[in-house]
């Protein structure tokens, strides 16, 4: 099962429709064999239709799906050569694991002679097929630590086990492509974090190219080589979880990414640079004078200073090796959250008055459409 | 030292008689629902096999026993055997015919993207219509000179057939009806089954290989109607077992008792006849063929069943 490459997904302008409602907008995606890549958003940006559309289980009104250069469009589900792991997991309640494990490889080397009971005897190389399709069940359940559950069925195993067998219903028959839909949402938060680093596991081991569709920004972070950022039906950024991270494309993608919130200021550009209100900030950009810009600053990119913006604590959360600080800005009106060291934000109580200082080399600015506008730090002290 | 024995000794007693009193409570408390059981229940079918046992006529001022006397009768009564044939004949046909057909119109029926509950309403008017009324038009359709049915047969060259009134054709055409009458009733079923399978079992399926829909009906929706298909089963055997008002509408037991069911030949001994000891004895038969049925379903069908 290791060293098989997956193949490379190549997906061109998907569009999609319910109705009226356009669901997906022209979505282009490319995979590269091996690749795993997460398709991430928020709820009904879309990206479980996406992938249903990659697994043939639902059409597009246009564009084109290719793996492994051969364009499956037009392929039914059962032919595209792709396993999926589905939210619920759907594994078939009345069969045991092993069996579960086994549907796969059964429906497709074993003839519908084949799997009629009794009759399996009398279809010649019957036995030799039966054995090799129970080998590799075997197999995919040691690789998942199933060995001792084969007999039971989906009901009597906990969410965990299920996931496995779900997993291993994937992966038994190695095909060329994985596709995952929200495997761990119906875990717990302890389950997820153990699960999570498992499929990653599972996906070095196998090389398949996969795509993880979840909601949760952490596992698109934590697992992914890319990160693709759905909203309302439209890819905004594809790129390393770093890439989308310290460089959002979009105001969207830099307020879905990243825990707590980006803060976001309403900044204008004037004759002689940003202005934060009257404040003119070190920060140098291409933009006509006059417009209305967002100025975003992760919590992380703020720290305590003697001087710099004037804001009042208006509630402190400890968590431990550091402390979210959630402060008001005077004027304009707005609200901060910092991410402080906890060392620093000791003596620090609610309705103390501070001063923050950003980073600025770290600061982003957006344009009014919500697209990011190039900056870069000057070296004009802040004039507060 | 005496005392601790004493103590040691009162504890178990008070358990015990703790004990007693929580059981005694229990009965007391149970009794009422036993009590409704057995009177409206178990007593009536008690009453019925002791009666079964006598020569008890209606009215009559004095019975006898007599035994199994009513039994022996029944082996040798060839109404009585007419009617029991008759209605193994009418189960081991309508049974297994509504159930195909409702299985297969549900699975059209779900299957279908529009007017679902338009043809859920339309199959299942046959179940919630009075039975007797609609027998007459029945007995429109079939009758031999004026129905439609022998006029379309006319029309294919085929001389008409005299539906109610030949014993070739009478369980024939009492048959048919039964089909039409119960497969609405199955069909409803299954199609409340065929809603509560997953919809993202079928998405797997298809994404393991199962390419042809007998594949995926092989593989989901057969075991998991499992639990709906058993009930299906036991309901329309009893019902078919039941069979009673088409026949005394439209044939009683006619012609020359080729039409005959235990249960109008139970009502035509116990309510035209008046014997109540004779026609108990085959409400005994009747029943002891249901709890058969009953036992069949519960002891080798149950474990065949998946439940999730």
């Amino acid at each position: 099962m290791s060293g098989e490459a997956g193949r490379a997904i190549l997906i061109e302008g998907i569009e999609k429709a319910f109705g009226k409602t356009r669901i997906l907008k022209g979505v282009c995606l490319n995979l590269r064999e091996g690749e795993f890549l997460s398709l991430v958003g928020p709820s009904g940006c879309g990206k479980t239709t996406l992938l249903r559309i990659i697994a043939g289980l639902e059409s597009a009104d246009a564009g084109s799906v290719r793996i492994g250069g051969k364009d499956v469009t037009q392929l039914r589900a059962a032919d595209r050569d792709i396993a999926m792991v589905f939210q619920n997991y759907a594994l078939y309640p009345h069969l045991s694991v092993a069996q579960n494990l086994a549907v796969p490889l059964v429906m497709r080397r074993l003839s519908s002679l084949e799997r009629v009971p009794l009759l399996r005897h009398l279809v010649p190389g019957h036995a030799q097929r039966r054995s090799a399709i129970n080998a590799q069940v075997q197999q995919a359940a040691e690789m998942l630590r199933l060995g001792h559950l084969l007999h039971r069925r989906p009901a009597e195993l906990s969410g965990g086990q299920r996931q496995r067998v779900a997993l291993g219903r994937a992966l038994v028959r190695q095909p060329s492509a994985f596709l995952m839909d929200e495997p761990l949402s119906n875990l717990d938060a302890e389950l997820r974090a153990g699960t999570r680093r498992e499929i990653v596991e599972l996906h070095r081991r196998a090389g398949v190219t996969t795509i993880y569709v979840t909601h949760d920004q952490v596992e698109a972070m934590t697992m992914s080589d890319r990160v693709a950022v759905m909203m309302e039906g439209e890819l905004l950024q594809l790129g390393t979880p770093r890439e989308v991270y310290e460089n959002p494309a979009d105001l969207r993608v830099a307020g879905f990414l990243g825990s707590p919130r980006i803060n976001t200021l309403p900044v204008c550009s004037a004759p002689d640079g940003i202005r934060l209100g009257a404040l003119l900030l070190p920060l140098q950009a291409e933009v006509a004078p006059g417009a209305e810009l967002t100025l975003g600053l992760r919590p992380e990119a703020l720290h305590l200073a003697a001087e710099g913006l004037a804001v009042q604590i208006e509630h402190l959360e400890f968590l431990g090796a550091e402390v979210l600080l959630h402060a008001r800005l005077a004027a304009p009106d707005a609200r901060l959250t910092a991410r402080l060291p906890i060392a620093v934000a000791a003596q620090l109580q609610r309705g103390d008055a501070v001063h923050l200082r950003a980073d600025w080399s770290a600061a982003l600015l957006f344009g009014a459409d919500g697209a990011r506008i190039a900056s870069s730090a000057s070296e004009l002290r802040l004039n507060a | 030292m005496r005392d601790s024995a004493a103590l040691a000794g009162a504890a178990p007693a008070t358990r015990a008689s703790r004990g007693i009193g929580e059981a005694a409570a229990a009965w007391v408390l149970c009794a009422p629902a036993g009590l409704a059981l057995f009177a409206l229940l178990l007593g009536p079918s008690a009453a019925l096999l002791v009666l079964s046992f006598s020569d008890w006529e209606l009215g009559a001022p004095e019975l006898a026993w007599i035994g199994l006397g009513n039994y022996v009768e029944l082996t040798t009564d060839p109404v009585f055997r007419i009617a029991l044939r008759n209605t193994l004949i009418y189960v081991g046909v309508v049974m297994p015919a509504s159930i195909g057909l409702g299985l297969g119109v549900a699975l059209l029926v779900e299957g279908g993207s529009r007017l679902r509950a338009t043809f859920r309403a339309i199959y299942f008017l046959p179940v919630v219509s009075l039975l007797v009324a609609m027998a007459t038009a029945w007995q429109y359709l079939l009758h031999p000179t004026i129905g439609p049915v022998n006029r379309l047969l006319a029309l294919l060259g085929i001389s008409p057939i005299n539906w109610l009134g030949s014993s070739d054709w009478v369980m024939v055409s009492l048959c048919m009806i039964g089909v039409w009458e119960n497969l609405g009733f199955v069909v409803v079923l299954f199609m409340a089954g065929l809603t509560a399978i997953p919809r993202e079992l079928y998405a797997a399926a298809e994404l393991d290989g199962a390419r042809s829909a007998m594949d995926r009906f092989r593989l989901v929706t057969w075991p998991l109607l499992g639990p709906t298909t058993l009930f299906v089963v036991t309901i329309t055997a009893i019902r078919c077992l039941r069979v009673f008002d088409t026949v005394q509408a439209l044939t009683r037991g006619g012609p020359n008792n080729a039409s005959q069911v235990l249960l109008h030949a139970m009502y035509q001994e116990g309510f035209s006849y008046f014997r109540i000891g004779y026609s108990a004895a085959i409400t005994v038969v009747f029943l002891a063929i249901v709890l058969l049925l009953m036992l069949v379903q519960t002891r080798i069908l149950d474990r065949r069943v998946h439940y999730s």
